[in-house]
């Protein structure tokens, strides 16, 4: 990785009409990175990728791919790669023909482009197919070959528009991982959009969070789970509880519950995440009465009820399950809960 | 960058070297009848045009992404079309013009090259300008056919209209006045209801809108009961019908009007077995509103059976089984669930046949008697002794209003037609049968007019190869193709004697070129209002859409109010036949296209874009691959319909340039009918071998691949 700039967004706005689909923001992708724009839907995480590949213009602001301003400049003259949700493999051409159709466009001799198509066939494991229509591939096969048709022509750029959705739950992590092992083998400086937060923290150098056409967060997976910036990324990475209270002479009071906290005084928001509250019968401060206690295989969930806030917690199947109605008492550790708002 | 440098070296080109019109305007001798030579000569007004070329250079050198450049494509344009529209043959229809430019007094002839060749240019570089700032997400291609499209439906649709609506209110005297207009609008012969109180007839707007509403009725009664009995009985004829709805479409306009004075004219066969059997005294009964009626049930019938058959068809059959399950039985069914469920598709066949037969031209004049029409009328206010323009143009503009008021109103009906929803997921249900009283009633309706349709189509078939069969002289002869189609093979190669090779060369050269035309324009369009986001596209495909909506009678009244004058004179030319052929039908294709590309996903476009490929390299490489088979349904459609068209082209045809369907009308308006009809199987028969030979065209290579339509790029597994 090193770090000269990839992509470079300035004061980016896109209107739709009236509507704004992406709204004024800025950021830049260093060489070699793989970033992913993470957020619920119509958040703009698929417009700026559109913006990125040019097959949306910004409205205003200005982009920059490999340092040239590319703002007004169409998809076709741009050095980008672009895996699509739906592979968007075109069913008149062979597995060879797809891969090779870059390269031919660009005006490369059609012997050397099919050499060169061939070549990435290999290092993905696809040789045996090339000469197959992607209608007689299974998924996991066409979402390789995507990939290689977008690489072939080395860009400056590999996105990916939510590869995974079309792609059986349980191949998934696999796939995610060969995406990740091609990109950091080919070097390649990558964007990839995603509304699942998991495949966000496995694959990614940085997460963008984005919320209604802003950028609500920008860090790496451990930063935004760790240390999110507002309610909203502490809800949307992981399961977090929200709780309101007062700061005053450096504790956070709400109800009950009294923790350590530095920063402004007055009224506050912290996160908690579920795993970091222990839970054992009896009747301390802070407290509370299990509501439900759901047996998932790997861990014991809980909802709790208490003065501040009504809590999700979990605990390792380790320990014994507490039956609904018993009062329990709450153990947090003073590193535990994030100050948000 | 080199593009700008081409379409400024075409701009040289239209200025400096072509022949600006199309002859030399009298009075002038330039060393060179360009642009630039013309200005030389003295004739001022060109000089801003031609200066434009050296501005034009140093704009885009300096800026060509800035709004100088954009700015003086814009107004060379304007000023192009201002000179050519301002000073006429006559000279400058502005008082000031002539005072600058004395020279303009002597007038200027149409385009030729030279102004052609300059508009191409200029619009070029307004695209390539516009494409710089980021119009159509800064594609060229797109751009500029964005841009060459609008311009083509602006000269070739809406400026006929236009010029069109004004000659309704030029005096006789040729001076703009409401006077004339209001005179000729509330004419009585246009509105009179005389006929209802009996004595003499009607108005023809109330012919027109009797015939509309009546064939409109039959239509979609005969259309329902066929569609409900093909697709809710155990019909098994149903592919048979299916093919044999589209022989209207390539029945030639006048042969059934021919063939329905055979069967029941005043020596008609069937009028001369009534005759003899019971003593009927033979008329002329069949002239007028019931000859056009039986005619247009015969042509327009299939059309309402296609769209209602596609919406019997779409009935979810699971809403009737619920209904069942919930206690209804098939009668109460039927009237509760199928019959609401049917009605907006039956509103919709109800107006296209009302849009069709005001529209008709063919039937009427052949079968019309004094039963005048609007279409008709305008056509004698054009072509007969009585040539009165003002009046064409206020009859057409009437008949305009009345298409486009009922084109409207199936818009609203189609938009709202919510009730069909195909959601793509697979339906178990089977539909139920109809009910065994309507069964009875919807074969009933079908079986006469079965009996109809075949009566008149052995009429057809036979009549070309008898001695004379309107007078049941079955003998064999081929007379009457000797007459039309003879030839003889000598040393000297084939000569050709028969009296129509020369309107059927005519026919199939301008149908051969005129049919990938219209494929090529309509697709474009389809193309650019599916997958092009541009500023101003709703406009643009309200305007396409409009297209659909004029008749042919009022396109090709529009046409000679519009292309008899300069700037642009091209009456009696091929090409004005070509060019009418391709707007008039172009909504077709574009029809073809939007349904083809609203199955294919978007994302394939993005990626070959993505992957370098302009708009022009994904349009041949992906797109046109996929869309095949619009593309054949798109060149099949235009084929034969400028094959077979006549509203519009019997205003445009010349002694050079005759049509096969203007050549049939004058057989029969001769009452050579044998002749009439042997010519028009000719057609069918030639038509027939050109949709087949289309097919192996178009479809040779889809043969070597055959499973790339089978499977989409669905996600699989």
């Amino acid at each position: 990785m090193t770090d000269e700039i990839a992509i470079e967004f300035a004061d980016v706005t896109k209107r739709y009409g009236t509507a704004v689909a992406v709204d004024n923001i800025s950021f830049s992708i260093a060489k070699g990175e793989m970033v992913t724009f993470l957020g619920p839907s119509g958040c703009g995480k698929t417009t700026s990728l559109r913006l990125i590949a040019g097959l949306e213009l910004p409205t205003t602001g200005v982009v920059r791919i490999a340092g040239r301003d590319v703002s007004q400049r169409a998809a076709s003259e741009r050095n980008v790669g672009m895996v699509f949700q739906s592979y968007a493999l075109f069913p008149h051409m062979t597995v060879l023909e797809n891969v090779a159709y870059g390269p031919v466009i660009r005006g490369e001799a059609k012997a050397s482009a099919r050499t060169r198509a061939l070549e990435i066939l290999e290092q993905i494991g696809l040789s045996g197919l090339s000469g197959r229509l992607p209608s007689e591939l299974s998924g996991g096969q066409q979402q390789r070959v995507a990939v290689a048709r977008a690489i072939v022509q080395q860009p400056d750029v590999l996105l990916f528009d939510e590869p995974l959705s079309n792609v059986d739950a349980k191949l998934r992590r696999k796939v995610r991982g060969e995406i990740r092992d091609l990109q950091k083998r080919f070097g390649l400086t990558a964007v990839y959009v995603t509304h699942d937060q998991e495949e966000a923290l496995a694959v990614s150098d940085r997460i963008v969070v984005m919320q209604s056409g802003r950028i609500a967060q920008i860090g790496s997976p451990r930063d935004l789970y760790e240390r999110p910036a507002s309610p909203f990324v502490a809800d949307f990475i992981g399961d977090a509880n929200l709780i309101s209270g007062q700061v005053s002479d450096g504790r956070f009071r709400a109800a009950d519950l009294d923790l350590p906290m530095t920063g402004a005084e007055g009224a506050a928001q912290i996160s908690l995440r579920p795993e970091r509250i222990a839970l054992a019968p009896g009747d301390g401060s802070p407290s509370g009465k299990v509501l439900s206690c759901t047996y998932l295989g790997s861990r014991w969930e809980y909802e709790i009820e208490t003065g501040f806030a009504e809590l999700l917690t979990s605990r390792p199947m380790t320990e014994p399950p507490i039956a609904p109605g018993t009062r329990v008492s709450l153990t947090i550790p003073d590193t535990a809960p994030i100050r948000v708002a | 960058m080199r593009e700008r440098q081409v379409w400024l070296a075409v701009l040289a080109l239209g200025l400096m070297v072509l022949p600006w019109h199309n002859t030399v305007p009298s009075g002038a001798s330039p060393f060179m009848p360009s642009a630039l030579g013309l200005a030389a000569d003295g004739r001022g007004w060109l000089w801003p045009l031609v200066l434009l070329l050296p501005l034009m250079f140093w704009a885009g050198m300096r800026d060509a992404a800035g709004q100088v450049f954009l700015a003086l494509a814009i107004g060379g344009f304007a000023l192009l079309l201002a000179q050519g529209f301002v000073v006429g043959l006559r000279g400058p229809s502005l008082d000031w013009v002539a005072g600058v430019f004395p020279t303009s007094t002597q007038g200027q002839t149409g385009f030729g090259w030279g102004g052609f060749v300059t508009g191409v240019a200029l619009l070029g570089l307004i695209a390539h300008a516009l494409a710089l700032r980021g119009f159509c997400r800064g594609d060229r291609f797109a751009g500029s056919a964005v841009v060459f499209i609008v311009a083509l439906l602006g000269l070739f649709v809406f400026f006929p209209i236009l010029k069109l609506a004004l000659a309704a209110f030029v005096g006789p005297d040729g001076e703009l006045a409401i006077g004339p207009f209001l005179a000729r609008l509330f004419a009585p012969e246009i509105w009179r209801l005389d006929c209802l109180t009996g004595g003499r007839r009607c108005g023809v707007v109330i012919n027109s809108l009797v015939l509309g509403l009546l064939a409109a009725t039959i239509c979609t009664t005969l259309g329902l009961a066929l569609a409900l009995i093909v697709s809710r009985t155990s019909f098994r004829f149903k592919q048979t019908l299916r093919a044999l709805s589209i022989l209207p479409i390539i029945t030639p306009p006048f042969v059934v009007g021919v063939a329905i004075i055979v069967l029941f004219g005043r020596t008609g066969l069937i009028t001369g077995w009534g005759a003899e059997l019971f003593d009927i005294r033979p008329t002329r009964w069949v002239y007028g509103l019931t000859g056009i009626l039986m005619a247009q049930v015969l042509a327009f019938t299939p059309i309402t059976f296609l769209v209602l058959l596609g919406t019997v068809e779409a009935i979810n059959p699971t809403l009737e089984e619920a209904s069942q399950t919930l206690g209804a039985g098939p009668v109460k069914t039927f009237f509760k669930i199928t019959w609401p469920l049917l009605r907006p598709g039956i509103a919709a066949a109800f107006l296209l046949a009302f849009i069709e037969s005001l529209a008709d031209f063919g039937n009427p004049i052949v079968l019309g008697g004094g039963y005048e029409v609007l279409s008709t009328r305008i056509f004698f206010a054009v072509v007969g002794a009585r040539y009165d323009l003002g009046n064409a143009a206020t009859l057409a503009m009437i008949l305009l209003s009345l298409t486009l008021i009922a084109f409207w109103l199936q818009q609203r009906w189609l938009g709202r037609k919510s009730y069909v929803t195909v959601t793509g997921k697979s339906d178990a249900g089977l539909a139920s049968t109809l009910p065994f009283g309507l069964k009875g009633v919807a074969w009933a309706v079908v079986v006469p007019f079965v009996l109809f349709t075949l009566g008149v189509y052995a009429v057809v078939l036979v009549g070309g190869f008898v001695h004379d069969i309107g007078r049941w002289d079955l003998t064999p002869t081929f007379a009457h193709l000797n007459t039309a189609f003879a030839f003889e093979i000598s040393a000297n190669g084939v000569q050709f004697f028969g009296s129509a090779w020369n309107s059927m060369q005519t026919t199939l050269i301008v149908s051969a070129i005129a049919a990938p035309l219209t494929t090529l324009v309509g697709i474009m369009t389809a193309w650019l209002v599916a997958r092009q986001d541009f500023a101003g596209k709703n406009a643009f495909e309200f305007g396409t859409m409009l297209s659909f909506a004029i008749p042919g009678t009022v396109v090709g009244v529009s046409y000679v109010a519009a292309f008899n004058v300069p700037p642009v004179d091209i009456t009696g030319t091929a090409a004005i036949l070509v060019i009418c052929f391709v707007f008039r039908n172009m909504p077709v294709g574009m029809r073809a296209g939007l349904a083809a590309f609203a199955q294919i996903d978007r994302s394939m476009e993005e990626a070959s874009s993505t992957m370098g490929a302009g708009g022009a390299t994904t349009l041949r490489r992906v797109v046109l691959p996929l869309v095949k088979p619009a593309v054949f349904t798109a060149l099949v459609y235009s084929f034969v319909t400028a094959m077979t068209a006549v509203s519009a082209v019997i205003f445009l045809v010349s002694a050079r340039h005759n049509m096969a369907t203007a050549y049939i009308m004058g057989r029969v308006e001769a009452g050579e009918y044998a002749l009439a009809i042997t010519y028009s199987t000719v057609l069918m028969i030639v038509m027939i071998v050109c949709i087949v030979l289309i097919q192996l065209i178009v479809g040779a290579r889809k043969l070597g691949r055959r499973r790339e339509f089978q499977g989409q790029t669905t996600p699989a597994e």
